[in-house]
């Protein structure tokens, strides 16, 4: 505050600013526009080396003042961003794609598209090649409402059934559609990113239209090309188009194995677990048994029971067949000391018995494997079940006791 | 005057066209003779020519006029002293202080530009001579006896010269200004012969005004400046239409800052100096710039007891700094410190308020309890003055100007209506972008909810004003000190017996520009609290009125500071 005697045109602006931003923050939108209104001279002053510049800043902060303001509405928006565009020749195809984002969030598409298709056609000598991401980005997002058209369109037909000459225009305009948007979808998945939304609509046009193999290929790149960024939903649509084409399980499995490196929590990872449980191959088997080791580990997952159902599934099996148990050893070992205090507690037997009995069943047969009969867990629920006289926790009791020996083995 | 009859319709009924030359008003035929003397008022276009002056261009486009950067400047004093009129300053401070004080200035500066033709130094000289016999008061000495000094120097060029020194000029200063002299005044060396700002406007204010004694300090006038009561942003806008502004013209005329109370301090200072003024007016006792009186009002804006005028008045008196040879302003007297009258006031309460209340954060809210219990039992007379209470007042309406004041300065507008522009290539870039914030302005106007306020609040001397009528007892002034105060010997001292100094020794001021450096966490509260008032009331930064602070104390207790060499926190008084 040693300076707050000096006054002059940018401190003054600066000093605006910051009360913009505050009323921002407290959602006063009346206060921030009326700040604004002071602050919008700026656009006269030459900031050329300031890091934002007045013209973002007033875009920015016009945008969100007018979308939360109670007295304002789509028409004052869309007036405002038009004279936004007219600003800044750099930021202009950002303008339009916001605009277009604004648009279709308040469920204008019409306008949308229409925006997009403008901005399209946009030419500003070397702008428009410096501006090449983001016209990717506008033709893309209109490829996205081309697709939006033609689903519309296919449902329509859906509904119809084949037969009728009226919907013969619908058709046509259907197969249009799908070219105008899998011509711009295509180019913009080419560019390594995250494209989720875009890729699942092409794979989708693709999949109508029988062309597997160039499905196939856009999920590959999309998952396994290493420009592209990390991203498990690539291998989780990979995934569901192999299973929806009846691949083999080799394939599948394949699929969901690096899904299970990058994200061993995905809920995927019990049909992984199933397919890799029925497998004839030793160390696929293994693999399963790591897996759902591995997603129980989250806290997401503590409650469950297909989860649980699975592991103890297997585990049984184990057990029974007296064969593999050093790999229940192995994924033990890291997990003792403090998968007890957390899926295995006294408090967590109440809480599951009371809850979910179900639950507690497949996690009592767990526990007892691992911590033998005598532990918290195994004792209450196997006694709670046994006094409500349910025929299966009878049972399983009896065949905890019957295997203790196991326990002594994994836990020594 | 010019009495001929008209030649179309022999009438006597002649005006001054903007060019200077006659035109009857009867029928609008325009002659080819001129005024070859300026008068003595300010006029938008004070350039004389001489009758032979054919041969100069009058409009280079069809719209501007050639004009001198000065002439600018002429325009600008011309308003704000017309101003400063409507706020009731006497009106010789235009007509007579203002203006030869320019006039003075055209001289000394314009004698030295090269290219400038001394045809202008002529007309300064021909004028102040025809108006040295409006000068009869006794007082002020006259300026003008000064100027005819220079009479006999200076050579005069040439009507033809003169012409094609113009028309050289404008050639190749036409892109870069409208001014013909534009890209000149902003190339050359300025420092010797002080060249005209913005700013200096101001000073040139403040020196008429300081001259006239009249009763406004420079922390009122830069005060009335940015309250919008006196034109000095976008000035400009009032220059005739022919008086073209663009490209460097824009650096010269437009400013985008207040200009400090420092700056236009010390500038006047130079100014003084540079036109060998004499001594100023005497500044007595009488005078509203006297501490004395000055006090008066920033002990009533302050909300402080009017019982403490008699102890700044003693203060005054033992350090002497109420002498008239103190006060007074000599220019060009390098070994006396000049004067801010109005920090040396504040500067006074807060010695005053240290010499009873002690301000240590301790014995002020001691002595305030100590009021409070007596006040308790008081019933006739005036209550006793409580620290506390008085305190909690000012504190609050201080907190809350302040906020306004902030808010204020984030919503101040620089820009105005007249447009500027660099080249004429980027007028019209210029001319959207006004439009543009112009619409942006109404769009989210509207959405603003409140009414504009907008409307300049009247000038006033005071920023806090406080009324005894009040009965909630927010108003100090009738308040009575004397439950901080004995009597000894007949005199009336304070109760506190000790004194800090805020420094033992003085900087010195040439060298580091200040005579002692104030941080706040090295000063007790209260006393911060202090400063943080006057500070708000003058509109300059409290190490101002600390460094004030420290020169009077060292005045005050010069003999104790000279016995003891030693540090010293506390002092006996």
């Amino acid at each position: 505050s040693s300076h707050k005697h000096k006054l002059n045109f940018k401190r003054s602006k600066e000093a605006c600013l910051s009360y913009i931003q505050d009323a921002m923050l407290q959602k006063q939108w009346k206060r921030a526009a009326e700040f604004l209104t002071f602050y919008t001279e700026s656009l006269e002053k030459d900031y050329s080396r300031e890091h934002i510049s007045p013209s973002e800043m007033i875009w920015r902060i016009g945008t969100e003042i007018l979308c939360h303001h109670s007295h304002s509405s789509m028409k004052e928006f869309n007036s405002f961003i038009e004279q936004m565009k007219t600003l800044g020749v750099k930021r202009y195809l950002k303008v339009c794609l916001e605009h277009a984002f604004h648009l279709l969030c308040n469920g204008l598409i019409d306008e949308a598209y229409q925006n997009l298709s403008l901005a399209e056609s946009w030419r500003f000598g070397e702008q428009t090649v410096i501006q090449d991401k983001e016209m990717k980005l506008i033709q893309a997002y209109r490829g996205l409402l081309d697709y939006y058209s033609w689903s519309k369109q296919k449902n329509i037909l859906l509904e119809h059934g084949q037969d009728g000459f009226e919907d013969l225009s619908v058709e046509q305009e259907m197969h249009s559609c799908f070219r105008k948007a899998a011509v711009n979808l295509k180019e913009i998945i080419k560019i390594p990113g995250v494209w989720d939304l875009f890729v699942k609509c092409y794979v989708d046009l693709l999949e109508f239209y029988g062309d597997h193999n160039e499905a196939r290929q856009v999920l590959n790149e999309y998952a396994y090309n290493s420009k592209f960024p990390a991203n498990p939903n690539a291998h989780v649509y990979l995934y569901q188009f192999l299973k929806r084409h009846g691949e083999s399980k080799k394939s599948l499995i394949s699929a969901l194995k690096i899904l299970h490196d990058i994200v061993p929590s995905h809920e995927l990872m019990i049909d992984f677990n199933t397919m890799l449980q029925k497998s004839k191959k030793r160390k696929k088997r293994r693999l399963g048994l790591e897996v759902i080791f591995a997603a129980l580990d989250y806290a997401g997952w503590k409650e469950n029971v297909k989860a649980w159902s699975c592991l103890a599934r297997q585990m049984k099996q184990i057990v029974i067949s007296e064969k593999h148990l050093d790999w229940i050893k192995h994924e033990w070992n890291s997990r003792k000391d403090w998968w007890p205090a957390f899926h295995f507690s006294r408090y967590l037997a109440k809480k599951n018995w009371q809850e979910n009995e179900s639950l507690s069943y497949e996690k009592a047969l767990v526990a007892g494997i691992l911590l033998g009969k005598d532990c918290k867990y195994f004792k209450y629920v196997s006694h709670q079940g046994c006094k409500a006289r349910v025929k299966r926790f009878r049972i399983l009791k009896k065949f905890v006791n019957k295997h203790n020996p196991v326990y002594l083995r994994i836990s020594g | 005057d010019f009495n001929e009859r008209c030649a179309q319709c022999s009438e006597v009924n002649w005006g001054l066209t903007d060019g200077g030359r006659f035109y009857c008003r009867s029928c609008h035929n325009v002659t080819e003779r001129t005024r070859e003397v300026v008068n003595t008022d300010f006029a938008s276009n004070t350039r004389v020519q001489t009758i032979s002056k054919g041969s100069r261009k009058q409009e280079k486009h069809d719209e501007g006029c050639e004009w001198y950067v000065c002439e600018g400047f002429q325009l600008v004093l011309k308003k704000q002293a017309e101003a400063l009129e409507a706020l009731g300053v006497c009106s010789q401070m235009k007509d007579e202080i203002l203006c030869n004080f320019w006039r003075h200035y055209l001289q000394k500066s314009k004698q030295a530009y090269c290219n400038r033709p001394a045809g202008e130094t002529v007309e300064a000289l021909s004028v102040c001579d025809s108006s040295t016999d409006v000068d009869s008061e006794p007082e002020r000495p006259s300026l003008l006896r000064l100027l005819s000094v220079s009479e006999s120097e200076g050579d005069l060029q040439t009507d033809c010269s003169f012409a094609s020194s113009t028309t050289k000029m404008s050639e190749s200063t036409s892109v870069c200004s409208g001014s013909v002299d534009g890209s000149l005044y902003l190339m050359k060396n300025q420092k010797e012969k002080l060249r005209m700002t913005m700013p200096m406007t101001l000073s040139f204010c403040y020196m008429a005004l300081l001259w006239l004694r009249e009763p406004i300090t420079l922390s009122d006038l830069l005060r009335f400046v940015v309250e919008g009561h006196i034109p000095y942003l976008n000035v400009f806008q009032h220059f005739p239409e022919k008086m073209k502004l663009c490209g460097l013209d824009l650096k010269i005329f437009c400013v985008e800052s207040w200009p400090a109370y420092e700056e236009v301090f010390n500038k006047m200072l130079e100014l003084a100096a540079f036109l060998d003024l004499p001594r100023f007016p005497d500044i007595t006792d009488s005078c509203f710039l006297h501490p004395d009186m000055l006090c008066m009002k920033y002990l009533m804006e302050a909300n402080l007891p009017d019982e403490l005028h008699n102890w700044t008045c003693r203060v005054v008196k033992k350090t002497c700094i109420g002498e008239v040879d103190f006060l007074t302003l000599v220019p060009g007297n390098k070994s006396t410190r000049k004067v801010k009258y109005d920090v040396l006031a504040v500067a006074l309460i807060v010695v005053v308020l240290k010499l009873l209340f002690l301000l240590d954060d301790h014995y002020e809210w001691l002595l305030s309890d100590f009021a409070e219990e007596r006040n308790k039992n008081n019933k006739e007379g005036g209550p006793y003055f409580e620290f506390k209470k008085w305190y909690k007042v000012i504190k609050c309406s201080l907190d809350v100007e302040q906020k306004k004041l902030d808010e204020e300065r984030a919503k101040y507008l620089w820009r105005c209506e007249k447009p500027l522009f660099y080249s004429a290539k980027k007028k019209s870039k210029v001319l959207k972008r006004r439009q543009m914030v112009v619409s942006l302005q109404n769009q989210f106007g509207k959405l603003s909810g409140s009414v504009r306020p907008a409307e300049k609040p009247n000038p006033s001397s005071f920023q806090l004003s406080w009324s005894e009528e009040n009965t909630d007892g927010s108003c100090f002034h009738g308040h009575s000190l004397k439950g901080i105060l004995q009597e000894k010997c007949g005199l009336l001292t304070a109760v506190n017996p000790d004194y800090w100094l805020c420094t033992v020794k003085l900087c010195t001021e040439k060298l580091c520009g200040h005579l002692a450096h104030y941080r706040e966490v090295d000063f007790p509260q209260s006393y911060h609290f202090i400063l943080r008032l006057f500070s708000f009331l003058l509109k300059i930064q409290p190490s101002y009125i600390h460094d004030e602070v420290c020169a009077i104390e060292q005045k005050l207790f010069h003999k104790k500071l000279c016995k003891k060499p030693k540090y010293n926190t506390g002092l006996r008084k």
